[in-house]
């Protein structure tokens, strides 16, 4: 008998274990020694970060549930856990200054920070749905108290209770589904799910994708795909700057790697019923981000509009069912998620005499008062709309070549329409920043670990065109080891096909004939 | 004499679980009855999870039914928390007025 008890067996989750420990510590730390305490906290989470991706580089990867079959440890789970490692470390560094600037620095910050941590870390290596579920809520209840964080804004504790609904109806969707899935299927495990699955037929199959549409949409809510977006904006606009941009870098990525092990999990072999939820979750979001997001002044609005539709943009490699699909939607994200750092840590700046400014009109004439800063936000704007020499005309690049490889032609059309369309709120930053009259300058000063953010992002955005190799067979590798049985979906729905013949045309078909092109 | 089944059960959680649903977005009054309206969604789920627990005869639905009743105090206790902290600076609770942020 298997033993879990002793410290050995535990190896594969020290990293967990030990963040876990971490935040007892820092806890302890700041109640001896008060809120000034917080950038000493902040500093010491970051070096157990850094420890805690050293101990995920030794911890041995194996396709083998461990712990009763509730979590999984492979090189996609410890690949996507070093993503988040640097985006918790970018949202870090981008929050100190801010916290200390407006008065509001509080120890609980980086403490709630490593707490969303932790759930999003057994997010994506949970291998059975009580496991999924209990990490699910650990990082959404971190993020609630985070929403509402500025105790004294309004504006602040309005964005808390409106994340705090919809992410518990999301949830309660989730578990609904999650308890039709067990009833249909008698499992709550992952790979015993998905066997059962492949064997049912008839009301029971009924039944199963019933649950499965409860739970994608469930996730679509955490994700903010349209038509389930509808909290994001606000969310957005009234959480504290550092907190709606830990939002924007890691929330959406835990998400989506959910998401992923869910659809190549248990889902597998309904891959006929979801490719279509997804096609239509990405083409909503695509195109009613690219509208809604025309008429925002408010630059937070305008980033929850942006992430709108850059999901719908990484949903649409979902929907190729191949897993050059699937690494495509990682690397953009990834591409994203670095841009968006950039792009907070120049939001972040922009302050007067300790108030936070988030308007359009904020920023006009940033050229001339501040050239530098507005240089970077200019390349970060054309990186976004995906203007070709910045990085991220390759993750648009990478995701149409794959829908047009798989002949979904309609897809790809919408995608290219409301991508030029979005280009025109970007490229309102821009004309806003060079073109109009200037204002005072900001005050404050950008501070140290702020700039290095933002250089860090600009320098990727710019030299990725010399490096274009460099991310791709990473993401590859990581997918890769996600696929079941190294099947690819489309080949399941391909042979699914096969076996009801004379049944409906397939969505493939369908967005295949809808531009009929000659060959 | 009618015999309870499964699906009487699962009928019944469907039932909650739509009732929970329009609570929520119908819901023009109060913000507590939002959170007892999350409150019920979560039973429903956990009747289900109970009577399909007993229909396979297999023990795992009902552990988790524990965890669900769990979380779901913990849900509450940061939901109310969130509220104190909205009623000290707005002095109300009333839905319609949960309505600063727009655009």
């Amino acid at each position: 008998m298997d033993s879990i008890y002793t410290f050995s067996a535990l190896q594969p989750i020290w990293p967990e274990l030990f963040m876990a420990f971490m935040v007892l510590g820092l806890l302890l730390i700041g109640v001896f020694k008060g809120h000034q305490s917080t950038r000493l906290l902040t500093f010491l989470a970051i070096g157990g970060l850094l420890f805690v991706a050293f101990l995920l580089l030794q911890t041995p990867t194996s396709k083998e549930p461990l712990l009763h079959g509730k979590i999984v440890i492979d090189l996609f789970a410890v690949n996507m856990k070093l993503i988040f490692i640097t985006a918790l470390i970018a949202s870090y560094l981008l929050s100190i200054k801010y916290l200390y600037d407006t008065g509001f620095v509080k120890f609980e910050y980086p403490v709630l920070i490593m707490m969303a941590g932790i759930g999003m870390f057994f997010m994506v290596s949970s291998h059975h749905m009580l496991a999924t579920y209990m990490a699910l809520e650990l990082q959404a209840f971190s993020l609630y108290i985070l929403a509402a964080f500025n105790r004294d804004s309004l504006k602040s504790a309005e964005a808390g209770i409106k994340y705090f609904i919809l992410g518990a109806v999301s949830s309660g969707f989730i578990l609904f589904g999650v308890s039709l899935l067990y009833g249909f299927t008698g499992h709550l495990n992952y790979s015993e799910m998905a066997d059962v699955v492949s064997g049912l037929t008839g009301p029971e199959r009924t039944g199963a994708v019933f649950g499965m549409m409860f739970v994608l949409s469930g996730v679509a809510f955490k994700i903010a795909a349209v038509p389930f977006h509808m909290w994001i904006p606000d969310v957005y606009e009234g959480a504290p700057i550092p907190v709606t941009a830990f939002f924007a870098l890691v929330s959406k990525l835990a998400a989506i790697a959910l998401l992923f092990r869910l659809l190549l999990g248990p889902f597998e072999t309904l891959v006929a019923d979801w490719q279509i939820a997804i096609a239509f979750l990405s083409v909503m979001s695509m195109t009613w981000a690219a509208f809604a997001g025309l008429v925002q002044n408010n630059l937070k609005r305008l980033m929850a509009y942006s992430s709108i539709g850059n999901i719908g943009y990484a949903l649409l490699g979902i929907v190729t069912l191949t897993s050059q699909g699937f690494s495509a939607t990682l690397f953009y994200l990834i591409l994203y998620m670095v841009m968006t750092a950039g792009v907070f840590g120049v939001l972040l700046c922009m302050q007067r005499d300790g108030v936070v400014l988030r308007h359009l009109e904020d920023l006009a004439g940033m050229s001339k008062n501040h050239p530098v800063l507005a240089y970077a936000m200019a390349i970060l704007m054309f990186s976004m709309s995906a203007l070709p020499p910045f990085s991220g005309f390759f993750g648009k690049l990478v995701i149409f070549q794959e829908v047009i490889a798989q002949e979904l032609y309609m897809l790809a059309v919408i995608g290219v329409v409301s991508s030029v369309i979005a280009t025109y709120y970007y490229l309102r930053v821009v004309k806003v920043m060079f073109f109009d009259e200037p204002d005072m300058p900001y005050t404050g000063g950008f501070g140290p670990f702020r700039s290095f953010v933002i250089t860090a992002s600009v320098l990727f955005a710019v030299f990725y065109i010399l490096f274009p190799d460099s991310l791709m067979p990473f993401t590859q590798r990581t997918v890769n080891d996600l696929l079941p049985h190294g099947v690819e979906p489309i080949e399941l729905i391909k042979s699914s096909i096969e076996a009801e013949q004379g049944s409906l045309p397939s969505f493939q078909e369908l967005m295949k004939n809808a531009f009929p092109v000659e060959r | 004499m009618l015999e309870i089944t499964l699906l009487h059960y699962l009928t019944l959680s469907a039932l909650i679980f739509t009732i929970a649903v329009f609570g929520i977005f119908l819901n023009r009054k109060n913000v507590i009855i939002i959170l007892m309206s999350i409150e019920l969604m979560l039973l429903s789920v956990e009747v289900n999870f109970v009577a399909f627990s007993a229909y396979l005869n297999d023990i795992a639905g009902q552990v988790f039914t524990m965890f669900i009743l769990t979380v779901a105090a913990a849900e509450s206790a940061i939901g109310l928390a969130i509220l104190v902290i909205f009623f000290r600076s707005k002095g109300t609770i009333i839905v319609e007025d949960v309505s600063t942020l727009k655009g």
